[in-house]
């Protein structure tokens, strides 16, 4: 269905379709949604869905014999219409709804397996660090409503991304779309709200591949590409402060999750600090103007780490749950398909030009990061991370796939051809976007600006081509001198010992506890809460609670002196009374049974009688 | 016919009545509670009506009332409930 | 205010009603207190009072029929059944109505059209809960703490 909805797109530059409607009115203010199709909406639909459909079907033999296997597709589904329905909203709020839902689905499927006490701490961290940047979100939602009156995206020019729209948001337009980033921050992994990522690993394999890599934290950067024009406002030379916010918040992640990646060992984890950091330079790419650009490698990314996920999925079902690489290895002959379906995403990850799509994309994200006006800073960064990319692949190519078979690879077989099916689809995918990508016809690129292509031979070359393919050379190159002899004994060195562990100790160290920004959070973002907590408990216990009994003394005081008065001077005149009083209660307790019903059947004959009176009146 | 202020009271009158058959002739405690919840609903009817039909409804004092009614019957019913629970 | 609409409410209202009151089965006739009660929220709909039938449908069908339902699963032992009308409360009941039918029919000054006045807003709502009844609500607040409380005592007593 998506494809069907793709075709109308294709044919007119610059279609979009929106269907809105009335969801409530509430006084005389109607809320409003609807539903938009656009080149970008069009485009995330083909992807969400092929690659949905691979990890189905993939799930199908990952996840066969697990006792929840029903729970788990519900949950998948569950999911993936969130999703879509994420894609296709025309309305922040809706957007904003589905993506609650997808949080949530996104929670429930890493803590699947709840019976692992790590399982279910990282799905509550997922669910914790993702709220504080959907509040972020949340604040400028009602910000941007406030402001313009409408969340719908477009409305026939009147919605809050269009020209009206927006000259009515005004000058607070760069604190609401930061705002607004801070969601984005959040779902996509960016720094410093990357840290439930890697931990969301301990969900199924497919969950990763699905939630984890190619299409939930790929929302955050839609999110800020569908918002573009609340970010790109009153822009001077295509620099506004909110987009050099992103700017450096996406080079930071990417930077430092390459780094942190290179020194772990978990096979999941790799992946995952993969992802985040190829998300930092998605929203590099949409902070320095390049939305098509980062788009395009938004797809291609969700492709080919679906791919790698799956592929590690079925190592690790190969492996009977091993994850760490180190104690893998030589997997290449046990394992054909997988290895050859796994080099394809890793060079497409790394960015090996002209055969494989994340070459291209990659390009154009450098060109265009290379021409910001601001700061060359991002660039330089960017080329870094695009060698230690090529690094810390190729050191776990070599991991998994090469040398001596140690422990865990034993034993280890091919996986059935429910979960090898996937791999080949994805792996053709990867290879097929390539020429769909390729600069030489950049119809995606105007398709998703709305400008017709051309095809063009001249754009193949270009310096920063082979600016990179020296770069990707020198990663891998690094990466295979380091690592060829990794798994087998040195007289030096133990086996298990990573060699750069072994050259340098202590940055090993640093960066296997991801720059141990877990614990600086313990240290204080939690120990402050938990100081307050304890505060606030002493405050009432000590201060608010003496308070209190102070003033019940006073009372007290008080209270003795009116019952002497009142034992005195009142209460003989009252016994009096009483003695009567009492002859009279003795006549009342009579009809009072106790029976409510009664009672209610007394009042209602009175009601009656009263109307009887004003009927006599009247 | 155009629904007068008229036909909403006979309505609301009617659904006390009912309510009241409720709270009169049942037995056991949650139905004398619906039947009470009842009896409330139709003077809260009562007052949004006299609320809609008055022609200077500023401040919406009916609404307030019914409001407010609404909240007390949510208090009741969870006390009563609570009874309820406590004693079977 | 459309006839046909209102005459549709006030059918299935009073049905309902009627089948809460006199229907043996207590799930049955809960289950038509909460029909009953969207009968009532859409007459407020009808007469414009949009936020009052909300609270109306999440306060009474949300919370208190809900309630209701779970209270009567939890106390399973003797619910079931319960004898419908007995005549002495029908005839009450009938009386009442008639009374009050009479009542009404005879007040002159209550058979008028509805005049036009301006939408209640959740705005103008919360501006006079704010100013003008700002200690009925403070009151209500502390009524429902009470009573939550006081539900809690009830119900922890007989755990004890």
């Amino acid at each position: 269905m998506s494809f069907v909805v793709f075709l109308p797109t294709l044919q007119t530059p610059g279609f979009r379709g929106v269907q809105n409607f009335t969801w409530f009115t509430f006084g005389d203010q109607a809320l409003r949604l609807g539903w938009l199709l656009d080149p970008l909406a069009a485009v995330m639909l083909i992807m969400i869905t092929l690659v949905g459909l691979c990890i189905f079907v993939f799930s199908i033999g990952y996840m066969a014999g697990d006792k929840n296997f029903v729970r788990f597709f519900a949950y998948l589904s569950f999911f993936s219409g969130a999703m879509l329905g994420l894609v296709i909203s025309n309305s922040l709020l809706l957007l904003f709804i589905c993506w609650e839902l997808v949080g949530l689905a996104s929670y429930l499927l890493i803590g699947f397996w709840i019976e692992r006490p790590s399982a279910a701490a990282a799905a509550k961290k997922a669910f914790i660090t993702t709220r504080i940047g959907d509040l972020g979100f949340f604040l400028g939602l009602l910000w941007l409503y406030g402001r313009s009156g409408t969340l719908l995206f477009y409305d026939g020019g009147n919605g809050c991304l269009e020209s009206a729209g927006l000259a009515m948001v005004g000058a607070s337009v760069t604190f609401i779309a930061l705002l607004i980033f801070c969601g984005a921050v959040g779902k996509s992994g960016q720094f410093p709200l990357h840290v439930w990522l890697p931990d969301a690993m301990e969900g199924p394999t497919p969950v990763s591949a699905l939630i984890h890599a190619a299409t939930m934290v790929a929302a955050g950067v839609f999110l800020v590409a569908r918002v573009y024009p609340l970010f790109s406002l009153g822009a001077i030379n295509g620099v506004t402060s909110s987009l050099t916010v992103v700017v450096w918040i996406g080079v930071t992640t990417a930077l430092m999750a390459a780094l942190i990646a290179i020194a772990q060992a978990d096979i999941k984890r790799i992946l995952a600090y993969s992802t985040v950091s190829q998300l930092g330079l998605m929203m590099v790419s949409l902070g320095v103007g390049g939305v098509a650009a980062g788009m395009m490698h938004l797809l291609a990314h969700g492709f080919f780490k679906a791919l790698l996920f799956l592929g590690a999925g079925s190592v690790i079902h190969g492996c009977h749950g091993e994850q760490d690489i180190r104690k893998m290895g030589g997997l290449r002959r046990l394992m054909p398909v997988t290895f050859s379906t796994y080099a394809i995403g890793m060079m497409a990850l790394s960015g090996v030009p002209l055969f494989f799509s994340g070459g291209w994309t990659k390009e154009e994200i450098l060109h265009v990061t290379a021409h910001w006006p601001v700061s060359r800073l991002p660039y330089y960064f960017l080329l870094a991370g695009v060698v230690l990319t090529a690094l810390y692949m190729t050191r776990q190519i070599i991991y998994v796939f090469f040398g001596d078979r140690r422990a865990a690879s034993q034993r280890a077989h091919e996986s059935p051809r429910v979960m090898t099916m996937p791999l080949i689809v994805l792996a053709s995918c990867a290879i097929l976007f390539s020429v769909v990508l390729t600069p030489a016809w950049p119809w995606l690129h105007h398709y998703l600006t709305g400008e017709p292509a051309h095809l063009e031979f001249a754009r193949l070359i270009q310096p920063t081509l082979f600016l990179s393919l020296v770069l990707v050379g020198a990663g891998v190159a690094l990466g295979i001198g380091i690592y060829r002899k990794a798994g087998a004994q040195d007289r030096r060195r133990p086996a298990d010992t990573d060699p750069l562990e072994f050259a340098q100790p202590q940055l090993f160290r640093f960066l296997a506890n991801k720059m141990w920004i877990d614990e600086l959070y313990a240290r204080t973002v939690i120990a402050f809460s938990w100081m307050s907590a304890r505060l606030s408990d002493w405050m009432d216990r000590y201060f608010w609670d003496r308070l209190v009994r102070g003033f019940g003394a006073i009372g007290q005081l008080f209270g003795t002196f009116t019952a002497s008065v009142d034992e005195r001077g009142i209460n003989a005149g009252v016994d009096e009374t009483t003695v009567g009083a009492r002859g009279l209660g003795r006549l009342m307790s009579a009809a009072h049974s106790g029976q409510i019903q009664t009672y209610l059947g007394v009042i209602a004959i009175g009601l009656l009688a009263l109307l009887l009176f004003y009927a006599w009146l009247a | 016919m155009i629904p007068t202020l008229q036909v909403f009271l006979i309505v609301s009158a009617a659904l006390f009545s009912a309510g009241l058959l409720a709270a009169l002739s049942r037995r056991h405690a949650i139905f004398i509670l619906i039947g009470i919840e009842m009896m409330l609903a139709a003077a809260n009817l009562n007052f949004i009506a006299f609320w809609r039909f008055n022609p200077q409804s500023q401040p919406p004092t009916g609404v307030m009332i019914a409001i407010f009614s609404i909240a007390i019957a949510a208090a009741e019913a969870a006390v009563g409930l609570a009874l309820v629970i406590a004693e079977f | 205010m459309s006839s046909a609409a209102f005459v549709l409410i006030a059918i299935l209202t009073l049905a309902a009603a009627l089948a809460a009151a006199t229907l043996q089965k207590l799930m049955h006739a809960t289950l038509s207190f909460a029909v009953a009660l969207v009968g009532v929220a859409a007459f407020f709909f009808l007469l414009g009072a949009e936020f009052v039938g909300l609270v109306l449908v999440f306060v009474y069908i949300g919370a208190v029929a809900v309630l209701i339902v779970f209270t009567i699963l939890l106390t399973r032992r003797d619910v079931g059944k319960d004898r419908g009308a007995n005549w002495s409360g029908a005839l009450l009941a009938v009386a009442v109505f008639g009374g009050l039918g009479w009542a009404v029919f005879k007040t002159q000054s209550v058979a008028i059209a509805a005049p036009h006045i301006r939408a209640l807003t959740v705005k103008r709502i919360g501006e006079a809960l704010m100013t003008s009844y700002v200690w009925p609500l403070q009151c209500v607040g502390l009524l429902l703490t009470a009573a939550l409380i006081g539900a809690l005592v009830l119900v922890m007593e007989e755990k004890r």
